[in-house]
């Protein structure tokens, strides 16, 4: 098992450094490059979404992977208002281009693409964390 | 992101390279709407683009209402990573893909 955090401003520019700290671990392991990329879009996602609505100051990220399951987890850990976007209802995929809303397709998209999402408060602080078998 | 502009009368072409996120989406709006005038084609290149995020989802569909308004959009050569992510949101239904 290996394991690493990190703490990072609650910045949107940090979001494509937080995406090479996972390249970079799960690199030795040789793993699928479509799962790459779809943990790299939920990246993306789940950063984006803390920065905007959390108010945090700073996001602490753990990743793991095990290397016997082939599966890596990412906690993003901060001390922002409750926010859980699980709540979220998913937004009607069938609509045409004039009706269609933006809002809660990230969400939407990290649920579909990941193996499990969950989220947790605990204490003063929201946890946020995606399952994703990278073999 | 890299964003490489061919424009041919009333036709735009612009090939994305790179990665269409949060940090990245702004500055294709922003080519995207600086360019609408007397456009009657927009085509986007994805050859070269490893992958859309939602913000990226964002731009597009407001490209394509715009386009729907004064003419017509395509994206071509849409990887298999991406083309899931379209089929997941429902925008495979929304854009043309060619």
């Amino acid at each position: 098992m290996v394991q690493k955090e990190t703490t990072v401003d609650a910045d949107f520019d940090k979001g494509p450094y937080l995406t090479s700290l996972v390249e970079e671990m799960l690199e030795p392991y040789d793993p699928s490059p479509k799962a790459v990329i779809q943990v790299s879009v939920a990246i993306d996602e789940i950063f984006s979404n803390i920065v905007r609505y959390s108010g945090a100051a700073s996001i602490v990220v753990r990743n793991q992977y095990d290397e016997s399951t082939g599966m890596f987890s990412m906690a993003f850990i901060d001390n922002g208002v409750p926010y859980n976007p699980l709540d979220k209802k998913d937004p009607d995929v069938t609509l045409s281009a004039e009706d269609r809303q933006i809002g809660g397709l990230g969400i939407f998209l990290v649920k579909k693409t990941m193996d499990n999402v969950t989220y947790e408060r605990k204490g003063n602080e929201n946890y946020f964390t995606i399952y994703k078998k990278m073999k | 992101m890299k964003i490489e502009q061919t424009r041919d009368n009333s036709t735009l072409t612009l090939a994305l390279e790179g990665r269409l996120d949060t940090l990245t989406a702004p500055e294709l709006e922003q080519v995207v709407n600086s360019n609408l005038d007397g456009l009657t084609a927009l085509v986007f290149d994805f050859a070269k683009l490893e992958y859309v995020s939602s913000a990226g989802l964002r731009v597009l569909l407001s490209a394509q209402k715009k386009m729907n308004k004064q003419g017509s959009m395509q994206v071509k050569n849409v990887c298999a990573e991406i083309m899931e992510v379209l089929d997941i949101t429902g925008f495979s239904d929304i854009l043309t893909i060619v």
